[in-house]
């Protein structure tokens, strides 16, 4: 199960799964080609290898999960939304370059949200109020 | 400021980064910040350590090799303070991953936060573990995190929970220890503990099925409470998703509840009301509604659910299908599909919707509708099925064509009821899409066709027809040109007219213009030209008025810058000079069309010898191709590997075979051998590769009996079969045919590299008397002293087998002349590329002074280029002499003639 986002380049990538790091190139641009040519009216599922991609677009970036075929693809969609409501929230209205620069913090907040590739919170004011909690001991 | 100090902050870095124009610079930033944080690293600096790791993390990102960097992150693990820890953590996770050794080095700093009293600290390492624990690490910290999960802090629990799930998936076995823990979280109040401990619950039951039985029993109620409190609680802002109170839990409850219902009638029976609650009373206009109720569905037809909540079910997915938006018609077609295996009937009902998804714009849909549909298609609806799809083809997108068509090829393959429909319906589609369709289903309708021998005059007239207006589809081009060539006079005369056909009026010049547009027309792969090359040929003796333009046509491709195409239309434009009845060498030609490739080469020589031991035969041939076996062919293309498949089909005795054995004065010679090179196949055919071999009896089984009764001398006509194995290849050939036959069978490799003694055109023209050149059948060589010096000397002696003249089995034997011992002796050949050697362990490595003893090792040498170059060889050999080492070298050049 991994969770990348991008614009072509790649802004975040947490595997959950082992991998090679040229396999994992190979996934992030293979995935990219995929997703990116999509119409907005096509569905945001995409089979890919033996799993499923879930995408969804928020401005320039791709926010994409790649899941067991037998997972529920709505849930998933609603997850991703979630994580870029928990995002926006932290960086008080998100762009990419909060990502960019950002990019450990959204990595800690993705320790948050989810952990060993399930869920793991699903309150978004839990999840702030945790990231506020962790950054004052910084 | 000093270059190597790490001053530059991490945002100067990415800005740094992110200036760059070129890769080529972005690669130097990259390259000098890794050389400074290097340089730290070897200073063992404290001050910058975290971040430089946080570079290091960029640039990891990036794609830039990290590796030196892993060290660090265990330091900062190791450290005291959150922040180093935090970011210590973070890097662990994502530079290293479960199968690094480094990590087996974390286990104790693990530990140790594992029973920190901070419990932020303990929180970092239970995310760590949960990330990229491995089984070992997953064994030594199962007794700490079991504790934590009975904690107080909901943080840590749910973490635990998480962690435990790692932990099962990578030991299964330990999952009994979590059984209870993971019972008492479900009673939580907790939204995260409680999410965490259904998705523990869920890994628990795939992990082993005690655990499944264990909360089958102690969970189903407390998960049907929980379902009941999350989908009846009022407004709570914190875990609202657009109206609904926390759609995830929701969701991984009803997934665990599939999972405990799941063939277990008591429990499925205290869902079903819940389910029934959650299925009416959930919202379907968002997004989040609509994820709940299609879980709630798969839950439902997961369990032993009432019927009546089945149809409950399937009426939700029909609202589904007809939902504008795309996502949500997606997974209805997905859960339709496993539906199907339940209620086929009910899916049934959404046929027309599921057909119109076929036509959707957006790939994904399109994909599971038509997979969809092939489930559905039964011998009832299947006509008006295909109809529809054969009518999209039409107009579908190019991408999408060659899905399409396999499947409505096997749609119609699989159904088909009567012949006619699936000829009608082949044609259909290689007239819509010829250009999709796999070799293996045109071959199989050309088997098909030629075993309906009432609907071939239909067949080559519908082809005729269809080929007026879809020249540019291939294989519609390649399945009626093979027609027109077989049934040509079917064509012309209207033979086997059906009620339903138009009449029409062909000519034979109109026949033959439509292959040879074949021919010429520059889009025609090679396949077709040859095809269309041999179709020309058979109509040839068809159609006796048009063979003097058939000849015009094949003289013209004796150019042909293709050199199959050359070759053909020279072999064929010899046959037309010659010969009127033809028919069965140009059937076997088209056997080899259908040959798969990796066998051409293999083929088209077999057919070169038959040709050549044809033009002598000069007896009259059958006239039509002997029908193709339906049930064989079935067979191989499911790639079944039964050799009986191949021994029933060559004692198939035809026609054409007794002409062969014809005895008949000048023929006589290359006959003999050729008959035995059947003989050779056939009893060969147990240890040869199953597909090739099947093949090769085929392609001779058609021409020739099992001829038993040839009973020649084995070791000469094995060397005049090899002979005339080989003359077929030009020497241009052989580099490439013999990596192409090496894979499919040994035994022609083996006799391919025979010398070329005879060229081809003797054979034709009916000169074979050289084509057997005497070979001593004794085969003794005389024993040589292939190397001597003043302490050691080796002799060969050589032994062959008659069946195999360039296969040699040379046994060297070594003696010491001098007068101490040798030891660790070894030795060593090389020998030329076209030689092909393998040495056998030597018998010792000891070598008794003065010649009180010897070793031997054997060699087996294959001379690729036998009769043509001599053998020839360097040896070295290595020992010890008197505690020193020593090394001697030679060259054998006196090898007997003939090896």
């Amino acid at each position: 199960i991994l969770l990348q986002n991008r614009q072509g380049k790649t802004r975040l990538a947490k595997y959950y799964v082992p991998l090679e790091d040229s396999e994992k190139h190979k996934v992030e641009y293979e995935v990219h080609r995929l997703v990116v040519n999509r119409d907005p009216k096509f569905t945001n599922f995409v089979e890919f290898r033996t799993h499923k991609v879930i995408y969804r677009r928020y401005a320039g970036l791709f926010f994409s999960m790649c899941v067991d075929i037998t997972d529920n693809e709505l849930a998933y969609l609603e997850c991703i939304h979630l994580f870029v409501e928990i995002l926006d929230h932290f960086f008080s209205n998100v762009c990419e370059l909060d990502l960019v620069f950002n990019f450990h913090k959204v990595y800690l907040i993705l320790d948050e949200f989810i952990l060993a590739g399930e869920l793991q919170e699903t309150s978004k004011r839990a999840i702030t109020e945790r990231m506020a909690e962790l950054e004052k001991l910084e | 400021m000093n270059p190597f100090s790490s001053g530059t902050r991490l945002r100067d870095m990415i800005r740094a980064i992110r200036a760059c124009k070129t890769a080529a610079e972005e690669r130097a930033v990259v390259r000098k910040e890794c050389a400074a944080i290097r340089a730290a690293i070897s200073e063992n600096d404290q001050d910058y350590r975290h971040r430089n790791l946080a570079k290091l993390m960029f640039i990891h990102m990036l794609g830039y090799p990290t590796h030196f960097g892993q060290m660090e992150c265990l330091k900062l693990i190791a450290s005291a303070g959150f922040p180093e820890k935090r970011i210590g953590y973070l890097g662990l996770m994502l530079l290293l991953d479960e199968r690094q050794e480094v990590l087996m080095l974390v286990t104790n700093s693990l530990k140790q936060d594992l029973n920190h009293s901070n419990q932020y600290i303990v929180g970092l390492a239970l995310c760590a573990l949960g990330n990229i624990c491995s089984a070992e690490m997953a064994r030594d910290l199962a007794p700490e995190v079991e504790r934590l999960l009975h904690g107080r802090d909901p943080n840590i629990k749910k973490k635990a929970a998480l962690c435990s799930i790692r932990i099962i998936r990578k030991v299964p076995d330990l999952a009994e220890n979590f059984m209870g823990p993971a019972a008492s979280l479900l009673k939580e109040k907790h939204h995260g503990v409680l999410i965490a401990g259904v998705q523990l619950c869920t890994d628990l039951c795939k992990a082993n099925t005690d655990a499944l039985e264990y909360l089958r029993k102690n969970c189903t109620e407390g998960l049907v409470r929980i379902l009941k409190d999350v989908s009846n609680s009022p407004y709570a802002p914190e875990y609202d998703i657009a109206g609904i109170t926390d759609p995830f839990l929701h969701i991984r409850v009803l997934r665990l509840m599939r999972m405990l219902g799941q063939e277990d009638a008591d429990s499925s029976e205290y869902m079903n009301d819940i389910l029934a609650q959650v299925a009416t009373k959930t919202e379907s206009n968002k997004n989040v509604g609509n994820a709940i109720l299609y879980e709630c569905v798969e839950t439902i037809m997961g369990i032993e659910a009432t019927s009546g909540l089945r149809v409950l079910a399937i009426n939700i997915l029909g609202r589904f299908l007809s939902n504008r938006d795309n996502n949500i018609r997606y997974v209805a077609l997905n859960m339709l599909m496993k539906a199907i295996t339940v209620d086929a009937q009910a899916v049934q009902r959404h046929r027309t919707t599921i057909l119109e998804c076929v036509k959707d714009s957006d790939a994904s849909i399109r994909k599971r509708a038509l997979e969809l549909v092939f489930l559905l298609v039964n011998d009832g609806n299947v006509k008006p099925l295909a109809k529809e799809l054969i009518d999209y083809l039409e107009v579908s997108d190019q991408e999408f064509k060659g899905d399409l068509t396999a499947k409505i090829c096997s749609i119609v393959e699989k159904f088909s009821q009567e012949k006619l429909w699936y000829i009608d319906q082949m044609f259909k589609v290689l007239s819509l899409a010829g250009n999709y369709v796999k070799d293996d289903v045109w071959h199989a309708l050309i088997v098909v066709i030629s075993n309906a021998p009432d609907l071939q005059g239909y067949s080559v007239r519908s082809l005729y027809r269809a080929l007026q207006t879809s020249y540019e589809q291939e294989s519609l081009v390649r399945v009626a040109v093979w027609c027109i060539g077989e049934y040509g006079e079917m064509l012309v005369n209207n033979v086997g007219v059906l009620e339903v056909e138009e009449p029409m009026t062909v000519t034979e010049s109109d026949a033959v213009d439509a292959v040879e547009l074949a021919l010429k027309r520059h889009s025609s792969d090679m396949t077709t030209r040859a095809m269309s090359l041999i179709a020309l040929l058979k109509l040839s003796s068809r159609f006796t008025p048009t063979s003097e333009r058939i000849k015009e046509i094949v003289t013209q491709h004796k150019g042909s810058v293709a050199l199959e195409l050359q070759q053909r239309s020279i072999e064929f434009n010899s046959i037309i000079q010659r010969h009127q009845n033809i028919k069965w060498v140009t059937d076997l030609l088209v056997v080899n069309n259908i040959a798969r490739h990796p066998l051409k080469i293999l083929v088209v020589e077999s057919m070169h010898l038959l040709l050549g031991c044809w033009c002598m035969c000069r007896s009259s041939l059958v006239e039509r191709m002997p029908v193709l076996d339906e049930a064989a062919y079935l067979g191989k293309r499911a790639g079944s590997s039964q050799p009986t498949l191949s021994a029933e089909k060559s004692s198939k005795p035809t026609t054409s075979a007794a002409s062969l054995k014809l005895p008949n004065g000048v023929a006589k010679p290359p006959a003999a051998p050729l008959v035995d090179l059947l003989d050779l196949s056939s009893d060969d055919a147990p240890v040869l590769p199953s597909a090739p071999n099947d093949f090769l009896n085929d392609l001779l089984g058609i021409g020739l009996p099992n001829s038993s009764s040839s009973g020649a001398a084995p070791s000469t006509t094995t060397d005049l079969l090899m002979d005339l194995l080989s003359i077929g290849t030009s020497p241009a050939q052989n580099g490439p045919s013999d990596s192409n036959v090496v894979p499919s069978s040994a035994k022609a490799a083996e006799s391919k590299p025979a010398p070329v003694t005879a060229p081809v055109m003797d054979l034709l023209d009916g000169l074979p008397s050289n084509a057997s050149p005497p070979r001593d059948e004794n085969l003794v060589y005389p024993t040589i002293t292939a190397f001597e010096s003043s302490t050691l000397k080796i002799a060969f002696s050589f032994e062959k087998q008659p069946e195999k003249p360039q296969v040699t089995l040379i046994s060297a034997t070594f003696t010491n002349l001098s007068s101490s011992t040798l030891t660790n002796f070894i030795f060593q050949a090389a020998v030329p590329k076209f030689v092909q050697l393998h040495l056998d362990p030597a018998s010792s490595s000891t070598l008794p002074a003065n010649g009180n003893g010897t070793i031997t090792q054997s060699l087996r040498v294959t001379n690729t280029q036998h009769g043509q170059k001599p053998l020839a060889m360097r040896v070295r050999m290595a020992y010890k002499f008197n505690d020193e080492d020593k090394l001697e070298q030679g060259q054998i050049s006196n090898f007997p003639p003939g090896l």
